[in-house]
Order: structure tokens, then sequence, then C-alpha cells
């Protein structure tokens, strides 16, 4: 039913092309450019999709030819007619016509031959069908094995079950019945006593030891009647026997095109070879009966495991039809749900800060084989010309022209001059990326929609592909090796579309959590911490660093010699911003009228994720202010700490005398409490805890006062530490590193810890050979006691590795879990929304949500999920 | 229920379950523009719900605790097991 409209559809198209074809060849006359005109779409429902056999008949009657003979070409090198080639079936030479259609190659899309086999043959793929036929039906008089009155009421059963149950339980219905007649052995229609027919894979058929012919099998087939093939799960339009082929369809030549080697010899297709070895026997005698068997079971499939595979003289075995459609290579899941596209590169990225955030710096190479189409009209036809004249080796060049009748045309330095007279309102150039033609960059995985954003170009030298540092955070990137791709959209709708939907600055509030995935890092962090803490400028200095970073309005820097990092970050924000929020530290930062009155930027308040001042920019002056105020807080971060100079070094984290005393004796400390620990729980004094054993009760307690030593020794740490250096800076500043980080390098790196545990693998009751048996002690069970500093000893460092491995194991095993849980939790709600009622739908409209998130905010339009209300009602 | 079985609808985690007038169903089925065969499911023995003793088609309001607002209102519609 669905069919019934379509192939009117498609011959109204034909009629179209062979119509604009005549006007230009008759008229000279060029139609305007329809690229993109489509033909009105006509929409159907599909009711049902029936699948069925061919019969002989319909194959003869879809074929255009009969072959007869192996021979591929003449002498001359033409095809031969009834050979495998002939151009009934289509061409694949440049110059030749195919008889069937006149159309020349590419144009034609081949037809279909057939060949007579001289004895039936049977059908590799519905072997394991005629075998249940064969036990079920009757070998006399061909009928089902059930009786008459059954035959009815177990077809209305299956109907039944389909209708209530499904397909699947019908079928699974019909194996059940198929099971139980394979017993049966006498026919309750004619009372023939039945024989067991056993099968010798893949294709031979037995009856009581005796082999049944492929002929004598399709005479049993052709005796089932109509009615009983229901039973079977066939329609009563298909008959049984024509799985027996006395017939073969001959696939078309354009499916199996030959290819030509350098040598000029030609190499014929897998399929042409194999079908060359079905054609090949005239005289039929009974050996080569099994012979063509096995050549028309191996053009189906070639790894059938009972044969040997057809092979290649080359011993690599031949590529046939099913090894052309299944598995990873095949045409479903490499062609059909392998997603490819044109205009998309990829490469390395690297970091570069002086390109703006929503830009890509894209290299010169890249910039010369990704195109853009862009349609000449009167007015931009001069400007169009200079790429043409470029040509494709110089730099804003164009590499395609496009004729308005669709036909394209490569730019050389031969047809450039030809190519520049032709040119007129209505072609298209394919001209080179230019600064400012936009992309979208992505980097894998693509796990929420921040990871495909839309970026303007900028053309660079060099070979990586080029981001600002800031936008790494949304893409997970980092410059270790990652490569990203880059797509270039083509047509005027999808460049809008990528501009208004996913350009950087549109994606800058997450739906995550609300706040901005865009924000300083690490330099940029460090550098505005340190300007708004301690640093001052000279009037100078101050004027070097904005322009340095871009800023061009110093009108907001105060008429003062002696300037405050405070004061000269105040240039950044609009005259009319307030915003009071917290430091990292907890402190107060707040912001009138643009200027910065107190409190530190770090990360906190600049960070990714964590921004809320970037959060109040955003809801005050909108995504495109936004990103701007952030590059130039950014840029202007970095050329502070670049001025300041910054770098960190082992000195960083020296200790004074008195903090390493403290920290050592702290150490001793709970190495005695341990040892009491265990010595009560030798002697039977230790308390235990409610529900638990001795042993698991000295283990905690074990590992609470070692714990307590740590974090003790880590205070120390970072309370005796220098906070001038480098290193706290970063570490205050949340630019990079924790206080958990210089407590390892300076003081003690550690409780190792193995599934929750301390170390307690390795050998019987101990885990080195160098320790006692039952030794409990700290240094015995995986406590390193050194800092990275002072350098650990053999056991420390072996117990290092051990949890060092085991992690690095973890980390390899989880990532493709929690992939393929996100996975499934993404498919799953992929077209669940939220409709004007506030609920959240499915597609077939069920709710699956009164509310959304149970208090309807749209957190990409929330503060962190929650919506501000001491401020709404500030505003009122 | 036998007497080894304890009561779950006791349990604190377990949001209360009551059964709606069949005025509120229809209030409900109007507010959201819907039929009943688009409200989420509940089966009628599920631990929550089987001391009501509820027959299919009935509707049940529960009143959950919810992180993000407070308390939040849910309806199921009851369909046999």
């Amino acid at each position: 039913m669905a069919e019934e409209k379509e192939p009117t559809a498609v011959v109204s198209e034909e009629q179209l092309d062979a119509e604009s074809k005549e006007k230009t060849s008759d008229e000279k006359k060029i139609p305007t450019f329809d690229r993109d005109y489509h033909e009105p779409a006509v929409t159907k429902r599909i009711a049902a999709i029936s699948f069925g056999l061919l019969s002989p008949k319909m194959i003869k009657q879809m074929a255009v030819c009969k072959v007869v003979t192996p021979e591929l070409y003449d002498k001359e090198g033409y095809p031969v007619d009834g050979g495998l080639m002939d151009t009934r079936m289509g061409v694949i030479d440049p110059g030749l016509t195919c008889k069937t259609d006149g159309k020349r190659l590419k144009d034609t899309p081949g037809y279909f031959g057939h060949i007579e086999l001289a004895r039936p043959i049977i059908h590799v793929k519905f072997v394991d069908v005629v075998l249940t036929m064969l036990r079920c039906a009757c070998r006399e008089c061909g009928r089902v094995l059930i009786p008459d009155n059954k035959v009815q009421k177990i077809a209305k059963e299956l109907d039944r079950i389909e209708q209530e149950e499904g397909l699947e339980r019908r079928r699974e219905a019909i194996k059940d019945i198929v099971i139980n007649l394979k017993t049966t052995s006498k026919c309750p229609h004619c009372k023939a006593k039945q024989q067991k027919i056993t099968i010798e894979k893949p294709t031979t058929f037995l009856e009581s030891e005796k082999r049944i012919s492929p002929i004598e099998i399709r005479t049993r087939l052709e005796k089932l009647p109509d009615q009983d093939l229901v039973l079977f799960g066939l329609h009563s339009h298909i008959r049984p026997e024509w799985m027996i082929l006395t017939v073969l369809p001959i696939p078309p030549v354009t499916m199996r095109p030959s290819i030509t080697l350098e040598s000029g010899e030609r190499s014929e297709d897998d399929l042409t070879h194999k079908l060359g070895d079905i054609v090949a026997p005239e005289i039929i005698i009974e050996d080569l009966w099994d012979l063509l068997q096995y050549h028309i079971t191996t053009f189906f499939d070639n790894n059938i495991a009972q044969l040997p595979p057809a092979r290649h003289r080359s011993g690599q075995p031949l590529k046939t039809l099913t090894e052309r459609i299944k598995s990873k290579e095949g045409r479903i899941r490499h062609n059909l749900a392998g997603k490819r596209t044109n205009f998309c590169a990829r490469t390395v990225i690297s970091p570069d800060p002086l390109i703006r955030i929503n830009e890509v710096g894209l290299p010169k190479l890249i910039a010369m084989k990704l195109t853009v189409p862009e349609v000449i009209t009167a007015w931009n036809m001069k400007y169009l010309k200079t790429f043409v004249e470029n040509g494709p080796a110089k730099y804003p060049g164009a590499n395609y022209i496009i004729r308005p009748d669709g036909k394209k045309k490569k730019i050389t330095d031969e047809t450039k001059e030809a190519s520049l007279e032709e040119l007129q309102p209505g072609y298209v150039v394919e001209r080179h990326l230019l600064d400012g033609d936009v992309a979208l960059v992505n980097r894998q995985p693509s796990l929420h929609r921040m990871s495909m954003m839309c970026h303007r170009i900028r053309v660079l030298p060099y070979k990586t592909l080029r981001l600002n540092p800031a936008v790494c955070h949304p893409y997970n990137a980092d410059f270790d090796g990652d490569e990203m791709n880059l797509h270039v959209p083509q047509t005027e709708e999808a460049r809008a579309e990528a501009e208004t939907l996913m350009e950087v600055q549109t994606q800058l509030i997450s739906p995550r959590y609300g706040l901005s995935v865009i924000g300083c890092i690490q330099d940029a962090i460090s550098g505005a911490y340190l300007a708004t803490t301690s640093l001052t400028f000279t009037r100078e200095e101050s004027i070097d660093l904005l322009s340095a970073a871009n800023i061009e309005d110093y009108s907001q820097l105060p008429d003062k010699e002696k300037i405050t990092g405070k004061e000269l970050f105040s240039c950044i924000f609009p005259k009319d911003f307030d915003f009071t929020g917290k430091s990292k530290k907890g402190e107060p930062v707040r912001i009138q009228k643009g200027k910065l009155i107190e409190g530190t930027l770090d990360a906190a308040n600049l960070g990714a994720g964590s921004g809320m001042l970037l959060r109040g920019l955003h809801r005050k002056y909108g995504a495109d202010e936004t990103l701007t105020i952030l590059g130039n807080l950014f840029n202007l971060g970095n050329e502070i700490l670049v001025k300041y100079g910054f770098s960190t070094s082992l000195s960083d984290t020296d200790l004074p005398q008195k903090a390493q005393d403290l920290i050592q004796e702290a150490l001793d400390q709970a190495e005695k409490d341990v040892t009491q620990l265990i010595d009560d729980f030798h002697n039977n004094t230790l308390e235990i805890l409610p529900g638990r054993t001795a042993a698991e009760t000295l283990e905690l307690r074990i590992l609470e006062v070692l714990n307590k030593a740590r974090n003790k020794s880590g205070e120390f740490a970072t309370q005796y530490a220098d906070q001038n250096t480098n290193l706290v800076v970063m570490i205050n500043s949340g630019a990079k590193g924790k206080p958990l980080n210089l407590a390892q390098m300076a003081a003690c790196v550690g409780q190792q810890a193995m599934r929750g545990k301390r170390i307690e693998k390795g050998y019987f009751d101990r885990t080195l050979t160098c320790f006692k048996k039952g030794d409990l002690s700290p240094l015995a069970r995986g406590f390193i006691r050194n800092g990275f500093k002072h350098g650990l000893n053999p056991k420390e460092f072996f117990f290092g590795a051990m949890t060092g491995r085991d992690s690095l194991m973890d980390t390899a095993l989880r990532t493709p879990k929690s992939g393929y849980l996100y996975r499934r939790l993404a498919n799953a709600m992929q077209d669940l929304r939220v409709e004007y009622d506030e609920t959240v739908r499915d597609s077939s409209g069920k709710i699956i949500q009164f509310q959304y998130g149970e208090d309807g905010i749209d957190v990409s339009k929330s503060e962190k999920g929650m919506l501000n209300v001491q401020r709404l009602i500030d505003s009122v | 229920m036998s007497k080894t079985k304890s009561e779950v609808t006791h349990h604190v985690l377990v949001p209360t379950h009551e059964k709606i007038s069949d005025k509120e169903k229809q209030d409900l089925l109007k507010r959201y523009n819907i039929t009943i065969k688009e409200l989420p499911m509940i089966l009628n023995k599920d631990p929550a719900i089987e001391s009501l003793m509820l027959k299919d088609g009935d509707v049940v309001k529960i009143a959950r605790a919810s992180r993000t607002a407070g308390e939040t209102i849910f309806y199921r519609r009851v369909i046999n097991a």
C-alpha cells in the first residue's frame, strides 16, 4: 500500500531532469540555480511490511538478459552479449551505453539478469526451513502431519497469539508445533509411514541414511498445499519450492564493478569471479552437481562452517553476498549506520590565549582544502572572481565552481581562464575559508551539548587547531595530544542555525547546574588573585597591561600614580555593575558601580563551573557581553602573571624547622598510638566497637589514628608554609593544586588504601617478605611516612606503586562502564520534553513528571539550580 | 497480610499514598488535558497501596518529600497485576 504513490514522485523528478536538460541544450537558456529545490514531500504511514521469496517466474520477469557464457569480454575488450558483463545489465566503462535504458556510466542503475540452472540447487539460507517442512509434511501425499480438523484450529490459535502477544510469540508457537511433529511416524491423511529425515550440513538431506536429491525435495515441497503453509509461518502467496533454486538472478554489473590495474590489466569483482564458476559447467554430470551446489552456496555465503571458503588464486577468501552485508565493515554498520561527512577536518589541538574565546585557529593548509559555497550575484561577482583568479594553490582562492545545472568543475591552472570567462550570476564558487567563517568544533566523547560548539574561524600558520584555553573545560580537552574535529556548514540555513544555537557564547550557562561552564583557568586565576590581593602598578605599567590584554578603554583608571590591582580590574566591568559574593576563603567580594571595592578575585568567582560573578554578568548584560568581559579578565590575568614572573620550585615546599619538628612529633605519636592499639588487641584489652570483630575494630581504629596524623601534618604544612611562594598562591587562588598536594610533598604522603582498607595483599599474613607474619604496624601495611620531597624508602615506594597501579586499572575499567551507563540513560530520555503545562512527557504524551524536576525550575535560567529569591525581592 | 511481613507504609522513606475521589480524579484529568492512560502506573499489589484494596482505574495521590521542592505531589493510576 505504501508503495503506491512513491513511483509517481520518482517519475516526476525524472521528467523534471529531462526538461531542464533539454532547455540548456536547445535554447541555451540558463535556468535559475535550483540546488535547494525540493520535491514536495509525500508522507505516508507504513501499515505493514511483508517479506517474501522470489519465484522463478519473478526472477525471469525482472531479468533483462539470460547469461549463457562465462566469457566477459571479446578480443576488442567489449562485453560479450550473453556474458556476465552483458551491457543490458548496466555498464561500468566510460563510453559504453546500457542497452536497457540507453544511459551511460553512473546514470544507469544496472539491471538483473538470470541464468537457468542445469539442476535444482538448495538455497543455503533456507536449509533450516526446508528441513522442518520435509519433516513435518507427508512424504506421500504432501499434507502437513496434522489431522484436517486440527489444522484450522491451530491456524486460528496462531492468529490469536499474534493479536494478543505479538509476532515474537507467534514464532515461538510455530516452533513448538514443529518440534512436536518431528516424531510423528504416520500420516494422518493417507496413513503412509514417515521416515526419519536428517541433514548433513550444509546442504545434503538424508532420508533413512539415503540421500534425497534436490529434485526430489522440490517435488515434495510442491505437494505441500497452500492452506498448510500458515503453520510454518509462510504466507500463502509464497511457495516453499522456491527455496530450491532453478533460476538464479545475476546481480547488475554496476554492483560488481571491475577495476583496471596500473598495468592495464582488468581485475574482476569477487562476485563476478563466483558467477563465472556458476555459469561455467555447460553439461552437468552427477559429480558436477555437487560442485554447482558448492559454488552457489559460497556465492551466497562464503563463511559456512562445514565448507572450505572459496578463495582467490592468492589464497585470500572471496567476499560474496553475505560478507558484503554483515559485520562491522559490512553495508549496514559501515555504510548505512556509519555517518561520515565531507567538509570536515581533524588534527591535534594546541592552546592560543591570543585568539578570542569563540574563535578557532585553523591551519592555512586546512583552510585551503575546506570550502564554502558562495552564489554569484551581480553585486559580489568581482569579489568572487578574485578567488577564482587565485585558484586552488594560492591562499584566499577557490577549488571548484558549480554551474547552474549542478555540474561541478575543478579549478586548475589550465581551466582557470575558461572558468573566469564563464562565471556569471547563478554560478557558485567554492571558496577557501576566511577569517570569520563559522565552523563546528567537536571533541569526543560528546557527552553534553557543549561538546560541539560553533566557533569563528581564524586562519593561522602551522598545522594544529588552536583553541583559547578557556574553552577547554566544556570540551574537557587538554593539550597532551588531544585531537578535535571541525565541520564547515555548507548552507545559509546551517550557518544561521550554528550561529544562533551553537556559538560559544550561547553555551556559556550550563543546563546542568546553571553556572558558566567557561571561566578563567590556571594563570589567569593566579594573575587576578595576585593583582587583587597585593600588587600595585605605576600608571605606565597599568596602561601597558591593559593594552596588552586588548582593553582599550583607559577612562576607568583612577587619576593616580600608584594603581592597585583592584583598580586595574575595575576597568573591565561595566559602570553599572553591582555584585556581592564570596571569595574562596569566604571573605566578601563587592563590586559597586563597576568598581571592585573589596575582596579578591579567585577561582570561586572567575573559575569555570563556580563563577557566580560570571553568572551575574550574564544575567545583566547577556551572552555576547559576558564573553567579551570574560576574555578581558582572562587576558588581563595572564598579562599580569607574565609581567610578575611566575614559576614554582622545589623550595616552595620548604618548611621551617619548627613545622618539621611538629610534623615528626605528630607522626611519632600516631605510630606510638597504633603500637598501643596493636598491643591492646593482642592482650585482648581493646575496646570492641559494637557490631564488629576485634580485628575489624583494630583496623578501623588504626585507620582513624593514621588519618588524623596525616591531616594534622597537612595542617602544619599549610599553616607554616611561606604564604608568598608561588605554590601557595596557586593553592589559595584555586588555580591549581589542593592543600593535600602540598602536604604530600612537604610532609607525609599518608596511608595507601586499596578497596577502602589498608594494604593486605601479597603474601600469607604479610604484605612483603621483609615483614614478619602478622605485622600490623603502619609501615607494614602501606603507611607512607615520608613526603615526596624527602623521598620514599623502597617499601613505601612499592606500596605507592601498588595503589597507583590499582587506580590506573580502576579508571581504565570504569570509563567504558560509566560511558555505557550514560548512553543508556541518554537514549532512554532523549525525547522527553517539558510541555506548556509544565509536565514532562514522552513522545506519546504520557506523563513522566508533573513538574519538571519537581520544582519546575529551568536550571539554565537559574543560579546553581536555585532561584535567588532575595535578589528578586530587592529588584521589585 | 501475613504476620511476618512488616507494614511498609509505616517506614519513613515510604511516602503517603491515598486514593483520590472520582471528582478529584476528573479534575486532575481535566487539568492536564489527558485521558487516564497518560498517567503513570502503579500495581494494585504494590506494597505501598496493598492495604488500600484499590482496583483498576483508581488514582492514588502520593505526597513525597523532594530535595528540590520540599514536598511534591504525584499521581498514579492503579492497574491490576
